[in-house]
């Protein structure tokens, strides 16, 4: 377990080492650079390389790097050229948001995916199933941005039960932060319920066909018991692997959602430094979103050997 | 050794007390049918099917896959999917109708009273739970042990059958042990309540040839000491010839023939039967004997044949067997049952007999055609 565990975390090492050199190189291919942003685009080409000079932009690319990634692993991610604010502060205050987005809209959708599975994996076919099935069919077609206003609309400004728009960080005031934070979070659940209702649903009716749950009937156990005992844990990886990706997904990609709640999570926060060609900004959100992703995985990959104790052997 | 039974005290039996005769039958199977409804029709897997199995003594049922013989077995417990199955018949258990019964009461028979060791332990043993829970839920479940009591037991079951050092095995997964060690575990989980009928459903056919016997010999130990019933369900008539003390024998979802083992062996009546007998390869055959496979294939149990169902395989067929089903009837003893128009006599087809009515001993050593058929 723990040399299988050593392995996965070697890898995730070097992984991260790559997806540094990526992250850099792919930000230098934006076409355009931060001057425009910086001195208008009436400004003189003189003015324009003093800047570059100054912002050591003109170094060749493989020294920028170095430069870069030595600030990194001294805890220093730099600065906006925009706003002159801290990188490390940006993600600092960005990342929290982006946090409970996710915690919030996967609290949710596990709460509400798993029951409905276990539940409808049962009966097959049976109108229940059907009504649940297509249901979550609809929820999938329907984006954040088409369930953030309707939500806002109904729940915000006709209801007045939730703000609109805000954000209180959770150690200023947890219970506004937590009640800012329903509406959007819901926003997002909605795809996750829809996908992983259905993985759930259908790895459990394929469990359900298996002897060992035949073996677990013939013992006189009850089918809540069997469901919980002997169904569930084995049918969890094609639901495990999908809210890796999903989550993996969800860090940085809520910008929609935090736009429409004006709130400066990472998400948010890396499009804009995109559109101004905010160099340190964007690498150090993406490469800490990236962190962020590859130490997921290795959560998942963690999860799957407490749920299949056969996994360390393969 | 530890035995389950002894802390069960009333509570066990009260849900389920022996209602029947101790002199009747264990289990009675009357009249079981069961088909099941598919897209390309309706399957008959078992038909008609009747027997009885006596307290502490072993039913064998034999015959080739698609016989129905695990679907027989899954359906005297009911352990049948709850759609698109046709189930007829009683299932007399200790006196209980189990085809009466509400799921919640089949529960708590089964695994109790009744329980089942399933052909391949690899797919029957969760393989995400560890073998220790797998035996003590049933523990706790039927006779209401705590955790260290059951976990004690569990312990003394695995020693039982076998498993070397069970105070580490008990936190094994199945992943972890060798088929027959599997297979041991298998036994403990379906012994640990000391149930009254174990269904093993060819509980060596995955195993090695020297694991079988153990295996076997296990079961049988076991039963010894529990005095319980068992039905073992084979395609294989040696592993039952020397430890059933019945046999039926299944051809297409029916009996064709029952007997007490001795009486089977002895004055084999049924066709199919001798060919199952004869399929078994002998020690004292020479090297390089073919293996007498019987020739063709059993029945599509959608459309099965007329008449006789071995008819098309069948070495003595005769016009009346394509016609009419044969029913079972007795000859000789009456708890000799076969389904049979000519009857095998000293291992040559008999002429015509009547119902009930002991065959007529023929000379005629020919095997095919040495009977007019009969005018119906």
């Amino acid at each position: 377990m723990l040399a299988y565990l050593a392995k996965r975390l070697g890898q995730l090492v070097v992984v991260g080492f790559i997806i540094s050199i990526l992250v850099f190189l792919l930000v230098h291919l934006l076409p355009g650079d931060p001057t425009v942003v910086i001195l208008g685009p009436n400004d003189t080409a003189h003015n324009r390389a003093l800047l570059l000079a100054q912002l050591g932009l003109n170094k060749p690319l493989y020294q920028q790097y170095w430069i870069w990634i030595s600030h990194v692993f001294s805890g220093n991610l730099g600065e906006s050229y925009v706003t002159h604010e801290s990188v490390g502060h940006i993600i600092a205050t960005g990342f929290p948001i982006d946090l409970e987005l996710i915690i919030v809209s996967q609290v949710v959708a596990f709460a509400v995916a798993i029951p409905l599975a276990l539940f409808t994996a049962r009966r097959p076919n049976r109108p229940v199933d059907n009504v649940a099935t297509t249901g979550t069919f609809g929820l999938l077609a329907l984006p954040p941005f088409v369930i953030a206003p309707v939500f806002v609309a109904v729940f915000a400004v006709a209801l007045k039960w939730f703000p609109a728009t805000g954000y209180t960080s959770f150690t200023t005031d947890p219970a506004t932060n937590i009640h800012d934070m329903i509406l959007p979070g819901l926003a997002l659940t909605a795809a996750s319920i829809a996908v992983y209702y259905r993985l759930l649903r259908s790895d459990l009716i394929s469990t359900l066909q298996e002897d060992f749950i035949t073996m677990a009937r013939s013992k006189g156990l009850s089918n809540r018991y069997i469901m919980m005992r002997h169904a569930f844990r084995p049918s969890t990886f094609s639901l495990m692997a999908a809210a890796g990706v999903n989550i993996g997904a969800l860090l940085a990609g809520t910008f929609i959602v935090e736009y429409l709640f004006a709130m400066n999570g990472l998400g948010y926060s890396i499009v804009v430094a995109v559109q101004q060609r905010d160099y340190l900004v964007i690498q150090g959100i993406a490469l800490v979103v990236a962190i962020a992703y590859v130490v997921l995985q290795f959560i998942v990959d963690f999860l799957f050997t407490v749920v299949d104790p056969r996994v360390t052997r393969e | 050794m530890i035995r389950p039974t002894a802390g069960r005290g009333n509570a066990g039996t009260l849900h389920f007390p022996d209602v029947s005769d101790l002199a009747d039958p264990l289990l009675e199977v009357e009249d079981l049918v069961t088909s099941f409804r598919t897209t390309r029709g309706t399957v008959h897997a078992v038909d008609r099917v009747s027997l009885t199995v006596n307290r502490g003594q072993t039913l064998g049922v034999v015959g080739e896959s698609g016989s129905g013989k695990t679907v027989l077995s899954r359906s005297i417990m009911g352990l049948l999917p709850a759609r698109d199955v046709l189930r007829s018949g009683t299932v007399r258990f200790a006196g209980h109708d189990l085809t009466a019964m509400e799921p919640a009461q089949l529960r708590q028979v089964w695994g109790a009273q009744l329980s089942m060791i399933f052909q391949d332990p690899m797919t029957a043993l969760n393989p995400v739970v560890r073998i220790g829970r797998q035996i003590t839920e049933s523990l706790r479940l039927h006779l209401k042990m705590d955790r260290k009591e059951a976990t004690a037991t569990a312990i003394e079951l695995l020693r039982s059958v076998g498993i070397p050092s069970p105070e580490q095995r008990i936190r094994s997964y199945p992943f972890q042990l060798s088929g027959g060690m599997r297979q041991r575990v298998m036994i403990a989980i379906a012994l640990a309540c000391a149930p009254r009928l174990v269904l093993a459903d060819e509980p060596t056919t995955g195993l090695d040839v020297t694991v079988q016997a153990q295996i076997l010999d296990l079961l049988a130990a076991m039963q010894q000491e529990r005095h319980m019933a068992v039905i073992l369900v084979t395609h294989d008539l040696g592993v039952v010839a020397k430890r059933a003390d019945d046999i039926a024998v299944m051809y297409a979802g029916r009996i064709v023939e029952r007997a007490p083992t001795r009486t089977l062996f002895a004055h084999t009546r049924m066709p199919y039967t001798r060919a199952l007998m004869d399929s078994i390869p002998r020690l004292s055959d020479p090297s390089g004997t073919r293996l007498r496979a019987i020739g063709g294939r059993p029945p599509d149990l959608i459309h099965p044949p007329t008449g006789c169902r071995f008819s098309p395989r069948c070495p003595y067929v005769q016009d009346k067997c394509r016609e009419a089903d044969p029913p079972l009837r007795t000859a000789g003893s009456p708890d000799h049952l076969f389904a049979c128009w000519f009857p095998l006599v000293d291992g040559v087809p008999s002429g015509p007999s009547g119902s009930g009515q002991p065959v007529t001993l023929t000379t005629n050593g020919a095997p095919n055609n040495a009977v007019e058929a009969p005018a119906s």
